[in-house]
């Protein structure tokens, strides 16, 4: 049995449903959270890669190339807005944040 | 089953398993170090697939700043998580099938779908010489001569972030002694200098029969 673009992918999407599944657990907690996301983009960024491999084209590497770069500036930035929002109410829980509710 | 297909599965297994413990690690520094492994594991699929830069970039940028920066956050936050976990595996039977179906379907698709066992070669922009493909250097020719804009957008939003991040957690001291610098700037001479006119010399006073400290006092006013 060798492997196929099939393989791959399933491995994506499975990775996509982990963090779906993680995303549901920790409704509360901000930091894992952002965790889940980035290994949501890990996924497809697999997706990405397998097909610039299987299909012979370069410009699917460039794609992931750039998703990493905006991956991290979302990161930074979500980071940033965590530490300020943990000084003013000192704790990072979803469910308290409704400040904005009308 | 050769030796590719069976490091591909081994890596998948340790990669799955990694991004499960990032979802139920009780700690979050073990998820945080949980992220760290699934990251590696996912270099080395991608190392597979010969995308050596990228999965070099994904150790460095991931690895080496990325989940640093996690990790930072997390020990520099204080915060109770075991008021946070209360009712954590409540809506996990739920979530579960959610996510066992998404896999599911996906899988039985992708697999159907995509039989394609054996890749293309890889087109290339320019022939290296020798034969040899090196896949730093197409990807540089690439992002350099067709993406050169989109390699400019992605630096200043690189740029962005750097500033935001910056601004969100700068905060200022109260009990710092700093000086105002737009004051200083705005400052003019006739705010801070004065000038009196002084004859040169100064018919001398009747000394008067009080104390010495009111001359000296007078004396004083005068220069």
């Amino acid at each position: 049995m060798t492997l196929t673009l099939g393989h791959f992918l399933s491995l994506g999407a499975i990775l996509f449903a982990l963090s779906v599944i993680g995303i549901f657990l920790n409704r509360k907690n901000l930091i894992i959270l952002l965790m889940a996301i980035e290994l949501m983009l890990l996924a497809v960024n697999m997706n990405f890669v397998a097909f610039s491999y299987y299909l012979g084209d370069m410009r699917g590497q460039i794609f992931v190339f750039f998703i990493l770069t905006v991956a991290a500036a979302e990161s930074a930035i979500g980071l940033a807005i965590l530490v300020q929002l943990f000084r003013n109410k000192s704790n990072i829980n979803v469910d308290e944040l409704n400040s904005l509710k009308g | 089953m050769d030796v590719k297909a069976g490091l591909f599965y081994v890596f998948a297994a340790l990669l799955l398993f990694a991004a499960f413990r990032v979802v139920t690690a009780r700690n979050p520094v073990h998820a945080a170090l949980y992220l760290v492994w699934a990251f590696f594991q996912a270099a080395m699929i991608w190392l597979l697939l010969r995308a050596e830069f990228l999965a070099m970039a994904l150790v460095l940028v991931y690895v080496g700043a990325v989940m640093v920066l996690f990790l930072f956050v997390v020990m520099m936050l204080d915060i109770n998580f075991d008021s946070i976990r209360q009712g954590f595996w409540r809506h996990f039977p739920l979530a579960g099938v959610i996510g066992v179906v998404i896999a599911l379907e996906m899988s039985a698709v992708l697999f159907a779908g995509f039989r394609m066992a054996e890749p293309k070669a890889m087109q290339t922009v320019v022939q290296s010489a020798g034969g040899q493909a090196s896949n730093t250097r197409d990807l540089g020719i690439l992002l350099y001569t067709e993406y050169v804009y989109p390699v400019q957008i992605a630096a200043v939003i690189l740029l962005v972030a750097i500033i935001a991040a910056i601004a969100l957690t700068l905060r200022e001291r109260k009990d710092s002694k700093h000086i105002g610098v737009d004051a200083q700037v705005r400052v003019r001479a006739k705010d801070r200098l004065r000038v009196v006119k002084i004859g040169v010399t100064q018919a001398a006073k009747p000394m008067p029969a009080a104390a010495d400290g009111d001359a000296s006092a007078e004396g004083e006013k005068k220069s």
